[in-house]
């Protein structure tokens, strides 16, 4: 808790604080203490779910040197505390953006129309595994997973299908992505392109976040120094010819997701945000140029004060790191925008129905935590990818939030509550240390390097398992509350095997109608400029995409020169 | 565990393109304080690997963990590869996102046990005492 000091800034009048001081303690010695010999509390140690210890009750005691406009301020004002935005909801609703995608592109198209129809407000679009590891559907290591876990993608063919129809000016599309970016950003491009929509008019994200992959969500190919050659040809490409595009996601979602803690979580993050800075700055770009086309991407979990705390201590802290540390002179790139997912991971495979109730705890955090756009899990999503009945529920959701619980129509309604503000305080300060060790290990590179967050996760992940086993910590259903002999209340979706045969069929045409010789040619151009670390490799995987060459063709001619990553297997 | 009983070995694995490794991780290390002796493959093997490993190590099972959505593909064929290297004494066990109507097929196909989503521990470790014993391997 931050120490009391003698700075006039406090918002308390010392005399008046200490009175209440006072009180507070003879509360504590007088009726608190009787009532507890009589009547014990139900658990010896109340604490978040990320094992933060929580007190009875907080008072001016917990914030004494509160300072509003310090540490507050209004909205949109330094350090954004209470929001990014001036007006906030009032202004504009959240985007509803739900991440979807599965089976071939055709079935991915369909959903998408069904989406936009029943009112979300933008794309966000799930690849299965082939695709984010940047392997072509017949490719062996692919078997089994075609379409599975998202929509299968080769070519530009299948994306000019997924958007059939979608008028790519007008929506903006998220893209979970990280070592194949280039090239499905490439696609994206492309493809609007053919609509008539030329690259300075498309609007999305990619996640292009690969610090995060060798963290936590350990979807790699290259090492690490290639894989961040790759993020940053595009932050340089996209800052002089695709202006609203954002470039990175900074994904504290999977860090989280792996088994973090909420101060991990925000600590990893920001660490990670650091150095894409001052990559970007060693790229020879003004600060001010790129920045603020940096996102966040942060997890909802299930506690619900803990993780409205969170949000509020990354706007603050991003604030103060690009203003006090980078210099940056635009308030844009002190904004910490940010799209946020309610947590997979505290999702049951027992009474799924329940799972309704924790997204929309967990959408509410994220809605009083300020998020810029949310995806809502749907019900059945440990079972599978979800229904078109669970995935109308989990958008349905988000708009009782919006148009009938009342949240909407003040801005940070929690703001000033001793609780959060003192817990807000508590997430900064140790975020900060785990900040500051990761600098004096040289940043965040040389500490992935030495395993340091991936075990620091894993030790997290294992003391939490180890509350659910003894009951430290209870999950409704799966280790209280349970359902002996339960049946299945929910349909569930199965992606059809045809799907591979599919992609096969689709794949094949496309190489055989293409310019082959083309595409041998520019593979080999490719090469030559991945050997050249100072080459921005986009525009030659923009005419190579073009050229209908294929993910796998792409990322496989890379992979010659930069080599792969191997997973060292801490457990 | 009797004197002259060697440990039980146990290969978890992580088998084609799925990154969800923390359940994993988390089985792997609550096997090895349970005292059995694990070897974890790391993310990202081909069956072939799996196979490899196996047979390299002398393992008593393998525990695969799978969250892509292709256990029905991964498990049967890695079955048949055992079978074909003479290696069906070998238990094989998994969890993941694997859905109950899957499992009569994937029990049928071979498998021990499929693990649900908020399986205590302690009832896979009891299930390893109960159900993998040392192999007799043949020098």
């Amino acid at each position: 808790m931050s120490t009391k000091t003698k700075e006039k800034a406090g918002l308390f009048n010392e005399e008046k604080l200490e009175e209440v001081v006072e009180a507070q303690k003879a509360w504590e010695e007088g009726p608190l203490a009787q009532e507890v010999s009589k009547h014990p509390e139900r658990l010896p140690r109340f604490s978040t779910i990320s094992d933060l210890e929580i007190n009875r009750i907080y008072t001016p005691r917990d914030v004494p040197d509160f300072d509003y406009l310090r540490d507050l301020n209004f909205p949109g004002c330094y350090p954004f505390t209470r929001g990014v935005h001036t007006t906030m909801y009032r202004g504009r609703l959240w985007t509803m953006r739900q991440f979807a995608g599965f089976g071939t592109p055709e079935q991915t198209n369909q959903r998408y129309r069904y989406l936009l129809s029943i009112g979300q407000t933008g794309l966000s679009m799930a690849f299965d595994f082939p695709t984010l590891y940047g392997r072509d559907s017949d490719d062996p290591m692919s078997r089994g997973e075609v379409g599975k876990c998202g929509v299968a993608v080769d070519t530009l063919k299948d994306f000019e299908v997924i958007f059939e129809g979608i008028p790519m000016d007008r929506i903006t599309t998220s893209m979970t992505i990280n070592p194949p970016a280039i090239v499905l950003l490439a696609m994206y491009i492309v493809a609007a392109e053919k609509q008539g929509v030329s690259q300075d008019k498309i609007g999305g994200t990619v996640q292009n976040d690969m610090l995060k992959e060798f963290i936590a969500q350990k979807t790699w190919i290259y090492p690490p120094i290639p894989s961040l050659r790759l993020v940053r040809d595009i932050v340089v490409y996209c800052t002089h010819h695709v202006p609203r595009w954002n470039t990175i996601s900074i994904s504290g979602y999977h860090i989280r997701e792996a088994g973090a803690t909420a101060v991990q979580e925000l600590a990893f993050t920001l660490a990670d945000g650091i150095e894409y800075v001052k990559m970007g700055i060693e790229a020879g770009l003004d600060v001010d140029a790129f920045a603020p086309r940096y996102s966040f991407f942060f997890d909802s979990h299930m506690d619900f004060f803990e993780e409205i705390a969170k949000m509020r201590a990354a706007r603050r802290m991003w604030a103060k790191i690009m203003r006090d540390r980078f210099g940056a002179k635009s308030p844009r790139s002190w904004w910490m925008r940010f799209h946020t997912q309610t947590a997979g991971c505290s999702l049951t495979a027992q009474q799924p129905l329940n799972n309704i109730v924790r997204t929309a705890i967990e959408a509410l955090a994220a809605v009083l935590g300020g998020t810029q756009s949310l995806h809502t899990n749907s019900m059945d999503e440990t079972w599978a990818l979800p229904t078109e009945e669970a995935v109308t529920v989990a958008l349905r959701t988000q708009q009782i939030i919006a148009h009938e619980s009342g949240v909407a129509n003040t801005i940070d309604p929690l703001g000033g509550s001793y609780f959060i503000e003192a817990l807000t305080n508590e997430m900064e300060e140790k975020a900060w240390e785990y900040i500051n060790k990761i600098e004096e290990m040289g940043g965040i590179i040389p500490a992935i390097d030495a395993g340091y967050p991936q075990k620091e996760i894993t030790e997290a992940a294992f003391r939490y398992q180890q509350q659910l086993e003894t009951k430290e910590k209870i999950i409704v259903g799966v280790n209280e509350f349970i359902m002996e002999g339960e049946e299945l209340p929910i349909e569930i979706l199965k992606v059809d095997p045809e799907v591979e045969r599919v992609q096969f069929q689709r794949l094949n045409e496309v190489r055989r109608k293409r310019n082959n010789a083309k595409v041998q040619s520019l593979l080999k151009d490719l090469k030559d400029a991945a050997a050249d670390e100072k080459e921005n490799l986009m525009p030659i995987i923009i005419d190579l995409v073009r050229e209908y060459a294929s993910i796998g063709e792409i990322m496989g001619a890379m992979k010659e020169i930069f080599g792969e990553y191997r997973d060292p297997g801490y457990f | 565990m009797g004197g002259t009983e060697r440990k039980v070995k146990i290969l978890v694995a992580k088998p084609g393109l799925d990154g969800h490794d923390r359940g994993a991780k988390v089985v792997a290390r609550a096997l090895r304080d349970a005292g059995f002796e694990v070897i974890y493959t790391g993310l990202h093997q081909s069956l072939d690997q799996i196979v490899h490993a196996a047979m390299e190590e002398d393992v008593d099972a393998i525990g695969i963990s799978i969250l892509s959505g292709a256990h029905m593909y991964v498990f049967p064929t890695l079955i048949n590869m055992l079978r074909e290297e003479g290696l069906d004494d070998i238990v094989v066990f998994g969890g993941g996102i694997i859905p109950t109507d899957d499992i009569p097929e994937l029990e049928k196909a071979g498998v021990k046990k499929i693990f649900l989503p908020g399986t205590p521990l302690e009832e896979i470790i009891e299930w390893v005492k109960e159900n993998v014993k040392p192999r007799t391997v043949s020098l």
